[in-house]
């Protein structure tokens, strides 16, 4: 009796979730129409509609979401979502994460990620034009509307099936990670994040009215959707790094740069909305790259989503969702580049700028930044293209990156530091030149000596110095600021007195110093790949591994092949781990779990394959010095993003909200 | 976002190893050829992966291959050849400049030129609007003058 009931409300549960969603989209189709009268008509009303549309809208999807998670959490298997990607054995973080972890509920979060932007911009928004509000929160809600439909119409997470089974398929087990429950949330905030750009784009292209303060406002949101999105693809590559089970860490792989897209056209676009906020030049330029970092996004969910990049053909043999979210994208793109070539002109250049200045060095970072987005676009899309059009298939793999992504980026990096240094309008570039002797010479120092120590090739020993050079240039302008000071504290006064965009600035810019050189380090990396005994001791650089023992463990819903490992130096045990192999009862699959420690900033990587009859095991083993410094460097970009996203000058709207707060107090 | 890898190694029935012991070859040098070249051939399965990192059986296959051949005196040409010959371009994860993909290779460096010539333009026709009006003539300047103090004298609304 008491089971009869639980069942009766679970289906109440869900089937409300599928309502809500419903719901949403009619809210959302209002809040796409009314205040875009009200913004043209002028009618204070209408306009007036958007924020609690927006609020409510963002409360309905949640709802939605917090529906399907709440039938993965108690397994109701009659959601043939959850019945085709749980387990009722499965542990409860993997049940949660596994909402997303299949196309359907992806999908949702996507909406539930767009809405609460919407939100967040409807309750954060008080110092902003009301029109312009109301125009921004408009257009955010189209995408919403057309999402929206598209989960409902094509993929609907809700659909039931009658009787339920009595146990879930599993989610895939190379799914089954916390890789899950952080990757895919961070990468959609930040995809998702520059929707607000986008729509701040059109509202200023539909009213005409563009300005510094326009570019202030859309700072903060190209920030956060940039450390999102960073921290996103960080966390992905390091993701396939544990596990793919080599230690490869980026492919070129369509997919990761569906996400690489966006992230350097919204680069640029933070660099080039820096000029207009400072400047009010390169105001055209800036709307541009807000439609296409957006753009790109949608792009990138159209590739992962549709089928299209496992074959041209297997897009053309289940089309529905595909022709959906192409015909999603050919609105959105389309209608925005349109929009764009019928009204940038009503838009005023503003500031001109010698050749050389701050202003000059960030249109060279966006054309070297645009030109390197369009290398990565074409490597990506021109398989797919050259095989509809001719039927001939090609790969494009790292090997054509390397050659193109690779050239277009080393003056990126060489030119970073000196761009930073460079006065607004105009700059010196000789006297940026010499405050870079340093660095510089560091970096050559950096490279000889490492050539020296470490032998091989000479790219890896070269790269690094390249990065060495721009981690400590990165801070040369800071340091010249602080130079002068009398006194310890008056630095740290100094230090402290500083926007904190300049500090942001220095943050990112050495992360990416960092990162360089960790990949760089990749160079050398030591790699064995032998047959061993338990007892045997293998080399792996300047560390010994021994396999103490190999036995079997059992888990929550798998059993896995532990090989018990120490690693030595010197004949002293300085680290323990367990390399494995899982074999999932459910989905009858095995997975390999690489066994990883760090030490320094290096790892010790290894791998393992089933035991032998002879009693030996093959392993793949790894010592991969610096290696660290890819993912900390991520870090440290976010980092710098952060700081600049708590600059004083960003905060200027929450400035007025409070002195309003404190008048209407008083006045009470 | 790596489902499409994932999906990819689900297809497998069961996951065997990338590069194993008992595939090498016994010649250190003729083995880091084999995996050099291995490094640049596509995992015909796989999303991107080449066969030296794939784990797919079709890779080690492939592996076999390309060590066969180089034991039986290939060139690394001879053996991707060969390879292009059995499997195609789809192959090569380098592809190959020829009528079908010249514009894959030349496109890149056409938008970095063509970026940089629009900007040249546009700079040129910006200053060439702009110049005039940078200097003030002398009887301008002296208008200022008298605006400016005449200004100091009563607030302006």
């Amino acid at each position: 009796m008491a089971a009869v009931k639980s069942h009766e409300e679970h289906a109440v549960i869900v089937e409300t979730g599928h309502y809500a969603l419903v719901l949403a989209l009619a809210l959302a189709i209002v809040q796409g129409l009314a205040p875009l009268v009200g913004a043209i008509r002028r009618d204070g009303e209408l306009m007036a509609m958007a924020q609690p549309a927006a609020v409510m809208q963002f409360l309905l999807v949640a709802f939605s979401f917090g529906a399907l998670t709440y039938s993965y959490v108690t397994s109701d298997f009659s959601v043939t979502n959850v019945f085709e990607n749980s387990h009722s054995l499965k542990p409860l973080i993997y049940k949660i994460s596994g909402v997303w972890g299949n196309h359907e509920g992806s999908m949702l979060l996507w909406v539930l990620i767009l809405a609460a932007f919407g939100a967040t911009v409807a309750l954060f928004s008080r110092g902003m034009p009301d029109d312009l509000r109301a125009l921004v929160l408009a257009v955010q809600s189209w995408i919403a509307a057309a999402f929206l439909l598209f989960v409902l119409l094509t993929s609907n997470p809700f659909a039931r099936l009658d009787p339920a089974p009595i146990d879930g398929r599993d989610l895939n087990p190379l799914l089954q990670d916390p890789g899950l429950a952080i990757h895919p949330p961070l990468l959609y905030i930040g995809y998702v994040g520059f929707s607000i750009t986008f729509s701040f784009a059109l509202a200023a292209l539909i009213s005409g009215r563009i300005d510094a303060a326009w570019a202030r406002y859309i700072r903060p949101w190209t920030l956060g959707a940039w450390v999102f999105l960073t921290l996103g693809i960080a966390m992905g590559s390091y993701w396939a790094y544990y596990t793919l089970g080599w230690g490869g860490f980026w492919f070129w792989d369509p997919v990761e740069n569906a996400s690489l897209l966006p992230w350097l056209a919204g680069t640029a676009l933070l660099h080039s909305a820096a000029v207009m906020e400072k400047r009010d030049a390169l105001k055209i330029w800036t709307i541009f790259l807000a439609i296409l970092a957006f753009s790109l996004s949608l792009l990138g969910t159209f590739l992962v989503r549709s089928g299209v990049l496992t074959s041209v053909h297997s897009f053309a043999s289940d089309p529905q969702r595909g022709i959906f979210i192409l015909a999603i994208l050919v609105f959105f793109i389309g209608g925005s580049l349109a929009l764009f070539a019928f009204r940038a002109s009503a838009l005023k250049p503003g500031g001109i700028f010698a050749p050389v200045s701050r202003e000059g060095a960030l249109v060279l970072n966006n054309l070297l930044l645009t030109t390197s987005c369009a290398t990565v676009f074409i490597g990506t899309l021109y398989p797919l293209a050259l095989e509809a059009v001719t039927g001939e298939k090609i790969s494009v793999g790292a090997p054509f990156f390397n050659l193109t992504f690779g050239p277009l980026f080393i003056p990126i990096l060489l030119a970073m530091p000196i761009g930073q240094m460079l006065a607004w309008k105009r700059g010196d570039l000789l006297g940026a030149a010499q405050r870079l002797v340093l660095a510089t010479a560091l970096g050559v120092v950096g490279t000889l000596v490492l050539y020296a120590l470490r032998g091989g090739d000479v790219v890896p020993a070269v790269l690094a110095g390249l990065a060495i050079y721009l981690t400590i240039g990165s801070f040369v302008e800071i340091a010249g600021r602080l130079s002068g000071a009398p006194s310890a504290s008056a630095v740290l006064a100094r230090a402290l007195g500083l926007p904190r965009s300049a500090w942001g600035a220095a943050f990112a810019h050495a992360g990416v110093g960092l990162t360089l050189f960790g990949l760089a380090a990749t160079g050398w990396g030591v790699e064995r790949i032998v047959s061993v005994k338990p007892g045997e001791a293998v080399s792996a650089g300047p560390y010994e591994v021994v396999i103490m023992s190999i036995a079997p463990r059992e888990g929550p819903n798998y059993n896995e092949l532990v090989a018990h490992t120490q690693i030595r130096e010197g004949g002293r045990v300085i680290a323990e781990i367990d390399p494995s192999r899982r074999s999932f009862t459910t989905r009858t699959m095995v997975r390999t779990e690489a066994g990883i420690v760090t030490l320094g900033l290096g790892q010790v990587y290894m791998n393992i394959a089933d035991v032998r009859v002879d009693g030996a095991i093959d392993l793949r083993l790894y010592w991969k010095p610096y290696v660290a410094l890819i993912w900390i460097g991520a870090l440290v970009m976010a980092l710098g993003g952060l700081l600049s996203m708590s600059d004083r000058r960003l905060r200027i709207g929450i400035a007025k909200r409070a002195a309003a707060h404190v008048q209407t107090a008083a006045a009470e | 976002m790596r489902f499409i890898l994932a999906l990819c190694l689900n297809l497998l029935p069961s996951l065997c190893f990338a590069v194993q012991p008992g595939e090498m070859l016994a010649d250190p040098k003729l083995e880091t050829r084999a995996r050099e070249i291995s490094a640049e051939l596509r995992c015909l399965v796989c999303q991107n992966q080449s066969i030296d990192d794939s784990d797919a059986g079709l890779a080690r296959d492939l592996r076999l291959l390309v060590r066969e051949r180089l034991r039986a005196g290939d060139d690394d040409h001879q053996v991707r050849d060969f390879l292009v010959q059995r499997y195609g371009d789809f192959i090569l994860l380098k592809p190959p400049f020829k009528t079908g993909t010249f514009l894959l290779w030349l496109l890149p460096f056409g938008v970095l030129l063509a970026g940089a010539g629009a900007l040249v333009a546009f700079a040129r026709s910006r200053h060439i609007q702009t110049a005039p009006a940078t200097g003030l003539s002398e009887a301008e300047q002296a208008r200022l003058k008298a605006l400016l103090e005449t200004e100091g004298t009563k607030p302006s609304l």
